[in-house]
């Protein structure tokens, strides 16, 4: 291991007062480390700059899965594991656990959790694209009080969010309006397991009974800064039939709204052309779904 | 600062292979290192160093992990068992260890006994697993020496014994 | 007694100590006052050192520090040539070359040493890919760059070009580098003083290279240096050279420490970004064929990159070279072929061995070939499969059965290939679906043993004792890497005396007890060396036969009772074998002709792939390898072996790319160079046939060991030709490349 280990700090506060008290008192002294499958990677390679961590893991208020008639929300520390044993979850949110499925293996997904990865805010994050066509709201707590943000609006940057250092995430709220999308997702790694995603696409929309789109939504992770909710691709869908030449609009205003780069996993050209390949494909499913046979 | 300096070490109470250790460490350790150098137990391998191989897999309560990921802290009350308790202090095998033996499941070996842990997780959850449900199960375990093939069917003969005991 | 134990699927000798975690590898040792060492290293690709500066914060005093002043011997890593310097002395020549070592008890200070360690540079303009280094553009080693060339020339190719009705094909072809990516990375433990000599444990496949890498270093007489193999946790030729490095610098540390413990355990990212690769290559062919598709001429120019240093460079441009022309009847070949210098870490020794390089070219280009003359790819080949009599391009007359075709049949009814090519074809062609499918296959040999002479020089020595109770010890430097060697051994002896295998064990590879059976490289292991296990096992009954101890015909018991008395009455039983080539073998160095390897594997693997035309990721659907390979000793270890193989080789084509900048791989992550999970992988169907060699051990054993690495590259992209009409060339084909193929072809 890389890390000269005495730097480091790891406390377990009692309850979350305590962590949030912690926290406040010393503002940007104290950062959360919850499951630790992106902490303790930097670690090993001696590149995690903060020293100094709360360990929050085991604090019951940032656990648990509630389902009220509106909303289910996670706690924060809800695993990969938890997410795809939850019946709720599984029937009204399947792009969250496609995520949940094909993030690392098994061994990650009972250590990872929904909220690490957010906060985390990388863009090839699994989980982010799915939770912004579900319109995910998130909790955050401080010893001063309670904020929701909407999560589309939390990542401002490439690793900068709407979160001040005082606070802790404590849940993702997802309303439960989606269940009738039809939903596609779509990871793609070089592999099938265990890969970081060189493109993650989530996309959900309805078809109304005239054949046209209705609340098309799509979520991509690898191809910005952050992830991204792709709104002006949306709008170019809103109210058009996904015929050929609605699908060829969507594709050039998508490739235009990301902004990819080159990198060691993969290309700019690459990201672009897969994510076009793969709104194209999710297209084309509506239009089946839709009633429509013809499978060209 | 007093309470600072405090903070460098820390006791850990944990079980490991069903005994109690009361272990005096840096809350930041590895759970592998603690597991290799405090209590000698090197049956837990390391491959990469960030969760990634899954040579060094460990249960804790029940659940698969990397235990090269988890910071000795969150031990804390927890039950750990490593490949040194899938032996069950006796002498016979586990029915996944005697498979992997049978069918060709370990070449080097270095990648064995956290693919044994995974396997022994997998069984535990999905009594029956299908192929696709085996594939899955391990792919967090890389092996570089069987392509995998005898390891599957390690897992399946162990299963079918346990069937077959059942 | 057990009389049939070849071909039993006996339990791994040492499965029960894997399975259990009891095994015991070098990093799970411990010494009193062991210190830990680390290496600073070169942060640039070529270049003059101007200082070292001993940053600050660090209690530099309580460090073993080494530099290249301090180095008791040569400072030269003995293999072939002596280019390599242990630790850089004045210059550097690729990125991460080792400058300095250091060593401390608390293995966190020491990293936090080894970053505090500034090496400044003048850096000198340098070459990072073969293409540059043919080029000249710089010179970067001896003259011209070239470390070796080799031309195999059989017949006359230039004659041949102006032939009227011939059709003339030429295709140029690439490979990249692959890391071996052993789970264990490379580590060791050393003990060195000037009183006791030097020991060193490790995880190694050669013992006795690292044994004679020592002598030189140090200056010492071959009694005072002691090489010791722990349980290794893979090697695929990662731990062929290497170890004599790594066990180097250990053991300089501990000499200038006094005699300390010092181990060195490279952690993932050090071992990916320092140590050996395969080489990347490039072939280049012009094949002449007739009308009716009969192979006229082929001339190939074949290119590897061997990095900053010889290493071992030339033995894998020869095995590379002498593969390239396939297992095909021609009565015009030239090989001609270069390893050249680059200014990244050394090329190295990779489960193949140049082969896999040069085999993949072949085998694209004669689909390619087959296309022009307007053949199947099957037919073609039947009409040049070579036979029994028929001559290899350097002239050695296959003497054993050999039915190429008879394997191809096997394969394509395994597959039911012919009715799916058929298939494939009008289903790609008829829908719009974003699957495309294809299926392909790659027919090969693969040579077993050093190439060439290579057995002679090495003169392997084999021992086996037994003792009192009549429990059978084999002395070998052979090690178990994984692929079985303790198994396949024990079976080999067990069978040659009759005994339980269980009455059969393996002394462990250390210089101090056990004889030069040279590498365990090569595919030699199992029918070279086990054929050395044979006969050292036979001398051991004839010498209590001779005692008159034993008579013809004995059980168990009274082989017990014989070793009894003879143990009593003389001493310790011993028998040793030394290595002699079969009867009429004859190679020359000079012309590089001969006959290059005492026996080959013959094979015909058989891909199919999906390609998803929205992702351009591949998928190997299934996989089947049918192939010759003498007397199968342990079904499931060679099974073992063949899948191992083939897994590495569908990494090497679709999964694994070193991705390079300034000479310095920069994906040194297991999260970043990807190497296939059980999730990605085909079926892969191993068949056998077996055709006695009858120089072989236990009944006619060939080499297996690296033959599965050879056909999975071509296959594949045969297969994705089929499914995307477009002819790919370069491995990997990362699904960015697939990309852009189809783009361009469309």
């Amino acid at each position: 291991m890389r890390a000269y280990l005495p730097d480091y700090h790891l406390r377990a506060p009692k309850t979350l007062s305590d962590a949030l008290e912690l926290l406040a008192r010393e503002p940007g002294m104290w950062r959360a480390f919850a499951g630790g499958t992106d902490l303790m990677v930097l670690l090993e390679f001696g590149a995690l700059k903060h020293k100094n961590f709360l360990s929050i893991r085991h604090l019951p208020e940032l656990r648990g899965i509630e389902v009220t008639p509106e909303h289910v929300t996670l706690g924060a520390l809800t695993s990969y594991t938890e997410i795809q044993r939850d019946a709720d979850v599984r029937r009204e949110f399947p792009l969250l656990c496609a995520a949940a499925r094909e993030t690392g293996g098994i061994a990650i997904q009972n250590r990872g959790t929904l909220g690490g990865n957010v906060v985390n805010a990388s863009p090839a994050a699994d989980s982010p694209p799915a939770l912004l066509v579900y319109d995910a709201e998130l909790e955050l707590v401080s010893a001063s009080g309670t904020r929701r943000v909407a999560y589309r609006d939390f990542h401002t940057g490439y690793k900068q969010m709407d979160m001040r250092p005082d606070e802790l995430l404590r849940s993702i709220r997802l309303p439960r309006t989606t269940g009738d999308l039809h939903t596609y997702y779509r990871k793609v790694g070089t592999r099938k397991a265990q890969a970081i995603s060189k493109i993650c696409f989530a996309a959900g929309a309805r078809l109304a009974s005239d054949g046209r789109i209705r609340d098309a939504r799509i979520g991509l992770g690898s191809v910005a800064p952050t992830v991204v909710r792709c709104a002006r691709t949306e709008d170019v869908l809103r109210d058009q039939t996904p015929d050929e030449a609605t699908i060829k609009a969507a594709c050039a205003s998508l490739v235009q709204e990301i902004v990819p780069i080159d990198d060691m996993r993969s290309t700019a050209e690459y990201r672009a052309r897969v994510a076009a390949n793969l709104l194209a494909d999710f297209l084309s499913t509506l239009k089946i779904d839709g009633g429509k046979s013809d499978s060209a | 600062m007093s309470d600072e300096e405090m903070s460098r070490e820390a006791d850990v109470r944990c079980t490991v292979n069903g005994t109690t250790h009361t272990l005096r460490v840096r809350p930041m350790a590895r759970l592998l290192d603690v597991l290799r150098e405090d209590l000698h137990l090197t049956g837990t391998k390391e491959g990469c160093g960030e969760g990634e191989c899954g040579a060094c897999s460990v249960l804790i309560d029940g659940e698969l992990v990397n235990s090269c990921l988890v910071p000795v802290l969150q031990v804390e009350g927890a039950q750990v068992q490593t490949i040194e308790g899938v032996t069950a202090g006796g002498a016979e095998l586990h029915a996944v260890q005697q498979a992997f033996i049978e069918c060709g499941g370990a070449q080097c070996g270095i990648c064995t006994p956290g693919m044994v842990l995974a396997a022994v997780s997998l069984l535990a959850h999905t009594p029956q697993p299908t192929d696709a449900d085996i594939r899955h199960g391990l792919a967090g375990n890389l092996c570089r020496c069987t392509g995998y093939m005898k390891i599957f069917d390690a897992v399946v003969r162990a299963c079918e014994r346990a069937g077959v005991k059942a | 007694m057990q009389t049939e134990i070849v071909g039993k699927p006996v339990p791994r000798k040492e499965g029960r100590s894997k399975v259990t975690g009891a095994a015991r590898y070098v990093d799970d040792l411990s010494m009193p006052g062991m210190l830990y060492g680390a290496t600073v290293r070169s942060p640039v690709a070529r270049g003059r050192i101007r200082a070292v500066t001993f940053g600050e914060g660090i209690p530099w005093d309580e460090f073993v520090v080494v530099t290249a002043k301090d180095i008791p011997g040569e400072n030269a890593v003995a293999l072939i040539l002596l280019d390599q310097p242990y630790l850089a002395d004045g210059f550097v020549n690729h990125a991460e070359e080792p400058v300095l070592l250091l060593a401390h008890e608390d293995k966190h200070l020491l990293e936090r040493a080894r970053r505090a360690v500034t090496v400044d540079i003048e850096p000198l303009p340098a070459v990072f890919t073969l293409e540059e280094s043919l080029a000249g553009k710089e010179i970067v080693w001896g003259e011209d760059n070239v470390f070796k060339t080799y031309l195999v020339d059989k017949g006359d190719v230039d004659e041949v070009w102006a032939q009227p009705d011939l059709l003339i094909v030429e295709g140029e072809y690439s490979t990249g580098a692959q890391e071996q990516l052993y789970i264990e990375t490379n580590g060791v433990i050393a003990v060195a003083n000037a009183a006791e000599g030097v020991t060193v444990w490790g995880s190694m496949q050669c013992p006795y290279y690292v044994h004679k890498a020592l002598l030189k270093l140090f200056a010492l007489p071959p009694e005072r240096v002691r090489v010791v193999q722990c349980e290794t946790g893979g090697g695929f030729g990662g731990k062929e050279e290497y170890p004599s490095m790594i066990g180097g610098h250990a053991a300089l540390l501990s000499w200038k420490a006094g005699g300390r413990p010092v181990k060195i355990i490279y952690d993932r990212a050090e071992d990916m970004v320092a140590t050996t690769k395969r080489h990347p290559s490039l072939t280049r062919h012009r094949t002449a064929v007739t009308r009716e598709g009969k192979l006229v001429a082929m001339d190939i120019e074949f290119v590897v990159d061997g990095g900053a240093y010889a290493t071992l460079s030339a033995v894998v441009l020869s095995r590379g070279t002498i593969h390239a022309a396939g297992p095909y009847t021609c009565p015009n070949v030239r090989v001609r072929s270069r390893a050249v210098a680059t200014n990244v870490p050394p090329h190295g020794a990779f489960r193949g061995f140049g082969a896999p390089q040069s085999i993949f070219a072949l085998e694209r280009q004669l689909d390619k070939v087959a296309g022009a003359v307007g053949l199947s790819p099957a037919e073609f080949r039947r009409r040049n499969f070579i036979r029994e009599g028929e001559t290899t391009a350097t002239g050695q007359v296959i003497r054993e059965p050999v039915d190429m075709a008879g394997l191809l049949d096997r394969a394509f009814e395994l597959t039911d290939y012919e009715a799916k090519r058929e298939r494939f074809a009008r289903e790609n062609a008829e829908n719009n679906s974003t699957q495309k499918r294809g299926i392909g296959f790659a027919s090969f040999m693969h040579g077993a043993g050093f190439t060439g002479s290579g057995e002679d020089y090495l003169k392997s020595i084999v021992g086996a004792e037994a003792d009192a109770e009549g429990r059978v010890r084999v002395l070998a430097a052979s090690t178990e890497i994984g692929q079985g060697t303790n198994t396949i051994f024990a079976q080999i002896a067990s069978n040659a005396l009759g005994l339980d295998y269980d009455l059969v064990e393996m002394a462990q590879p250390d210089t101090g007890n056990v004889p030069d059976s040279g590498p365990t490289v090569a595919s030699r292991t199992c029918m070279i060396v086990g054929k050395l296990v044979e006969s050292a096992a036979v001398g051991l009954r004839q010498t209590l036969q001779g005692a008159g101890l034993l008579t013809e015909e004995y059980t168990q018991d009274g082989w017990r009772e014989a070793c009894r008395q003879y143990v009593e009455r003389y001493g310790a039983l011993k028998s040793f074998s030394q290595y002699k080539p079969p009867p009429g073998v004859h190679w020359d160095d000079e012309k590089y002709q001969g006959d290059a390897y005492g026996a080959y594997a013959w094979a015909v693997y058989v891909a199919e792939v999906t390609v998803d035309t929205l992702t351009y990721e591949t998928r190997v659907d299934d996989f089947v390898a049918v192939q010759e390979v003498g007397k199968v000793v342990h079904p499931i270890l060679a099974a073992g072996q063949i899948e191992g193989g083939v897994a590495q080789a569908i990494g090497f084509t679709l999964y694994e790319n070193v991705v390079w900048q300034d000479g310095r791989m920069i994906n040194n992550q297991m999260t970043n160079y990807v190497m296939p999970t059980s999730a990605d992988l085909p079926p892969i169907r191993v068949h056998f046939e077996e055709q006695p060699y009858q120089y072989g051990p236990a009944g006619g054993a060939k080499g297996i060991g690296e033959l599965p690495m050879d056909g999975g590259a071509p296959a594949i992209l045969n297969a994705i030709e089929q499914a995307t009409g477009v002819r790919f060339t370069h491995v990997p084909l990362m699904p960015e490349a697939l990309m852009r193929g189809l783009n361009e072809n469309r």
